[in-house]
């Protein structure tokens, strides 16, 4: 052994170390990059500018910051907010306040105290974060701001913080946090989760993302440019058929001359009556639209708990979806839906504007009389019409005061809003009942992952005819157009069309746009939506269908229980010194112990084992044996030669030693 | 009643060894093991496990998975700084205790030896003497730590009970064992500050006769009478006479033969007292002293070695 000496009385609370205050400015460094997606550009940047200035200023021996600065800061950090915000409460404002005070506590940072403030803080912040993007990369980002923020506390314990070199700072940190990893995973599987909130969650007017309540010229458009996933669905048994992939949001009655709403009549009047040939059922989770509505498999039949389903067909949930909503539910595929319609309904599916559409209204009294009661006829005569004169464009030009009759028989040229809204006019001036359908059509169909990712740029419009003795009947009026809209999906009907290209065009884009939409799905449907509902089936495999707090608590328990012993198996490990041999003598040792000789400390194997023999005399030859062998293997050869210790062990087995009753 | 109580803690002390102050006296070397080292969270500790506790409500509350993620991400990996902090003190050995030499009064200087066979140690601690000194164990060596200890009385100063913790790595768990060594260090007497000169024995038969010094100071012609085995023989080969070793002949000083009965009139302190100052002021002159006992006697000696002899014989006076 060599001395090594290097020790250093500490005082009570000694000054940073300049490395430690590195890296703590490196930990709210952090902070502030992860906020600075959400955080006004201009706070950002003093805040980098004020983070900047302190770590130079102390680089240059300053100490902290006096108080007739830091006063005025935190009053301008208050007031930008507010002049930014409006209020000091909500999200945003308090985030923005909070990432505010965490740079200005850098300024007083100058003790290890406050070093540990700062870091805790640092990461109450970053989960601030999280409550803006829940997404895979979010999450991975701002978890690893946790690296500094432990690198930061490591580095205050540390004798001499400066020694470490950097590339060596966050390592440890690193493999601490993936130690971590398999117990943070169960903690996170089992922390039972709350059913409903114990306060209020805020009410951020966060704008509806999605589809809007009513069809409007333009409307549709802004929706059919956003590329962001809207939901995925996988089906049991396979794939949907391109035809089949109509996911219903809206049915709008009232017509005003521009633009579709629904009529609350819809909402009121007794569940129309469905008669199904053909079901499927299908897993779908849907991305946080902030609105009420649920755009479901067309027609829904079944509805997932907290949603329920309009006599319009319809579904509504009772609170708006802020989080990823994941669902289970059934759809008909074939199917007569309200085969006898109630005079109100019939009437409210057969207003028109008045004034509007003169020559529409001609045409279609004309296929009326021509068709007489044939009413299917005359919807394909109007689909006919549609096919043969009619163009697909997202560019479509604009269209003058009578919307109707500018677009039939003038520009001629549109998406599934012109032809929806045209088509459903031309059925109710022919005396059909007839109704705009809003949602989704088509999708990815992303085979690796076996789901269909459906876009908000999938967003679609189509009609409903009520056909007599067939019910509401689904009419596509833009697929008369274009059928690739309806079978390849929005961007196939695009390409070409100038207003619609962009991402979509560069197919090694999409692929990996779709690829990497796989992960997210993953992501959103174990992590993100994994709820209170999606936990109490947890224990399902293990036949427990409906797992209570109590057992989830139980199992928690149980699983940190083992993890712990894992753990401290870990931390009691301690190498053995010493080769085989020494490990024989060990064993030798606690035979003889239990007979009642203990080495005692700093006693020589031979001494020790010449005394067991005096105390043992029944044991003596063994005993002499023994030591002889020992000597000659530990001191005869520079290493003890492997058949002299197999020997020795040998022995060590054989001997038997009793108490010797004295 | 008091029997069972009393098993309870002949119980604890055998099994949790060092949780309590009360922890008996053991021999060095102490090996720090499990059954010895306890750990609690500190301060800040307490404080991160309040604020992951509003994290996991918070993100409980708003239901959002990816920030329950991130608390459980966080206090899975700072929960495991506890097993760190314990590995950081099990396995150490302490032992090696050296000290040095001090008058009641003074403060003396101990030095530890701190081990680890294995693994190096960062951030250990070590309280002792209202200070805490920190340093790191370098796996399969040892560190040497130094402290002073104040003195009051002479004779065996026990060493003073130590606590060796941790709080390495991130400060949020304290790992600690108490250290009770039964070792103790000597406390020479504290010599009296003022006093008389020993008593000179003058018709002594030592005084005047001539004694050899160690140094060499000139060589010169032989002059009958001289020892022979201060001729430099080699060098009067070379002559034609011999050449003495001329030894430089210290001061002549008078010995000291200091006494306990010697003195009257004094209880035993104010002897010890004095007749330390004797025996220092003898050792800085440089003259040779004996020292006489009840219980001993130091014969007529110089150097180190005398010096400590008697001291220690003083210092353990009863």
């Amino acid at each position: 052994m060599t001395g090594f000496r290097r020790s250093v009385a500490t005082v009570a609370d000694p000054l940073l170390a300049r490395r430690s205050f590195d890296l703590l400015a490196v930990t709210m460094a952090f902070v502030v990059l992860v906020h600075a997606t959400h955080l006004p550009w201009w706070l950002t940047l003093s805040l980098a500018v004020l983070l900047g200035a302190r770590w130079w200023q102390r680089r240059r021996g300053g100490r902290n910051a006096p108080t007739w600065l830091k006063l005025p800061l935190i009053g301008l950090l208050l007031g930008a907010v507010i002049a930014q915000n409006g209020t000091l409460f909500g999200r945003e404002p308090g985030s923005a306040f909070a990432v505010g005070l965490l740079v200005l506590k850098l300024l007083e940072s100058e003790h290890r105290r406050d070093a540990r403030v700062g870091v805790a803080f640092a990461c109450f912040a970053l989960m601030s974060a999280l409550l803006f993007d829940q997404g895979l990369v979010a999450t991975v980002v701002v978890s690893l701001g946790i690296v500094p923020a432990l690198a930061t506390l490591r580095s205050l314990e540390e004798i001499d913080p400066q020694s470490t070199p950097w590339s060596r700072e966050f390592t440890p940190v690193l493999i601490a946090l993936l130690a971590a990893v398999p117990l943070s995973l169960f903690a996170f599987l089992f922390v039972p989760r709350l059913s409903s909130p114990l306060w209020g969650t805020p009410q951020d007017n966060q704008a509806k993302v999605g589809l809007s309540n009513q069809l409007s010229p333009g409307e549709m458009l802004d929706i059919m440019t956003d590329d962001t996933p809207a939901m995925r669905v996988t089906v049991d048994g396979g794939t949907l058929p391109p035809g089949a992939r109509y996911f219903r949001a809206f049915t709008m009655q009232v017509f005003d001359g521009t633009a579709w709403r629904p009529s609350f009549r819809g909402t009121r009047r007794p569940p129309a009556l469905v008669e199904t040939a053909r079901t499927i059922r299908y897993q779908a989770s849907l991305e946080p639209t902030h609105d009420r509505v649920v755009p479901m498999l067309d027609l829904p039949l079944s509805a997932p708990p907290g949603v329920r389903i309009r006599p319009d067909q319809t579904a509504v949930a009772d609170r708006p979806i802020d989080e990823t909503l994941a669902f289970s539910a059934t759809a008909a595929t074939a199917y007569r839906l309200e085969a006898s319609l109630d005079e109100g309904v019939r009437a409210e599916n057969l207003r028109l504007p008045p004034k509007t559409g003169p020559r529409a209204r001609a045409l279609a009294a004309s296929w009326a009389q021509r068709y007489g009661s044939d009413h299917a006829a005359i919807a394909a005569a109007a689909l006919a019409l549609f096919h043969d004169d009619f163009s697909y464009s997202l560019a479509a030009p604009p269209l003058g005061r009578d919307r109707i009759d500018d677009f039939l028989f003038g520009t001629r040229e549109g998406y599934c809003e012109h032809f929806a809204s045209s088509f459903t006019f031309l059925m109710r001036a022919a005396g059909l009942p007839a109704r705009v359908v809003t949602g989704y059509q088509g999708g990815y169909w992303n085979a690796s992952g076996r789901y269909l990712l459906v876009r908000h740029s999938d967003a679609h419009a189509w009609s409903e005819v009520w056909l007599d003795g067939r019910g509401w009947v689904r009419f596509d009026p833009t697929g008369a157009v274009r059928p690739e809209r309806v079978q390849l999906g929005a961007a196939a009907a695009a390409a070409g069309h100038g207003a619609g290209d962009g991402l979509f065009d560069m197919a090694w884009l999409r692929d990996l746009r779709n690829r990497w939409d796989i992960v997210n799905q993953w992501w959103n449907q174990g992590v993100i939506g994994f709820d209170a509902l999606r936990q109490q089936g947890l224990l399902q495999p293990f036949g427990v269908p409906r797992a209570e707090v109590s057992d989830l608590a139980l199992v928690f328990a149980i699983g940190c229980a083992l993890l712990a012993a894992a753990a401290l198996g870990w931390a009691l490990f301690q190498r053995r010194e010493g080769d085989a041999l020494d490990a024989w003598m060990r064993r030798l040792q606690r035979k003889l112990a239990r007979a009642g000789v203990l080495r005692r400390a700093g006693e020589g194997p031979k001494h020790y084992l010449a005394r067991a023999a005096r105390a043992l005399p029944g044991h003596r030859n063994a005993l002499e044996r023994l030591s002889g062998l020992y000597l000659r293997s530990r001191y005869g050869h520079d290493e003890p030669p492997p058949e002299s210790v197999a020997e020795f062990g040998r022995a060590v087995k054989e001997l038997k030693p009793r108490r010797v009753v004295k | 009643m008091l029997a069972s109580a009393q098993r309870v803690v002949a119980w604890a002390e055998r099994r949790l060894p060092s949780l309590t102050r009360l922890r008996q006296r053991e021999p060095l070397p102490i090996l720090l093991h499990r059954r010895r080292i306890y750990i609690v969270p500190t301060a800040f500790g307490v404080g991160f496990a309040i604020l992951l506790a509003v994290m996991l409500v918070g993100s409980l509350n708003y239901s959002n998975n990816a920030a329950l993620v991130l608390t459980c991400l966080l206090g899975a990996s700072t929960a495991g700084s506890m097993l760190v902090a314990f590995r950081v003190l099990n396995g150490l050995t302490i032992g090696g205790l050296r000290a040095g030499t001090a008058r009641a009064g003074e403060t003396i200087r101990v030095s530890l030896d701190i081990g680890a066979s294995q693994r190096d140690r960062m951030a250990v601690r070590l309280d002792v003497a209202q200070r805490e000194f920190v340093f790191a164990v370098p796996g399969g060596r040892s560190t040497t730590i130094e402290f002073d200890l104040p003195t009051e009385f002479r004779g065996w100063l026990d060493l003073p009970r130590m606590r060796v913790h941790s709080r390495w790595p991130f400060g949020m768990f304290r790992a600690w064992s108490w250290l009770n060594p039964d070792r103790a260090v000597l406390v020479y007497p504290r010599p009296e500050a003022l006093g008389p000169k020993p008593y000179e024995p003058e018709g002594d038969a030592d005084r005047g006769r001539p004694r050899p010094g160690d140094e060499l100071a000139a060589l010169r012609e032989y002059r009958p009478g001289d020892p022979r085995r201060q001729i430099a023989w080699k060098l009067s080969a070379r002559h034609h006479g011999l050449l003495v070793k001329d030894l430089e002949q210290p001061a002549p000083q008078e010995d000291w033969r200091l006494d306990w009965d010697g003195m009257h009139g004094l209880d035993d302190e104010s002897r010890i007292a004095r007749l330390a100052r004797w025996v220092d002021e003898a050792r800085e002159s440089g003259r040779r002293w004996s020292l006489r006992l009840p219980d001993g006697y130091f014969d007529i000696a110089q150097g180190d070695e005398h010096y400590h002899r008697c001291m220690t014989a003083l210092a353990l006076r009863p």
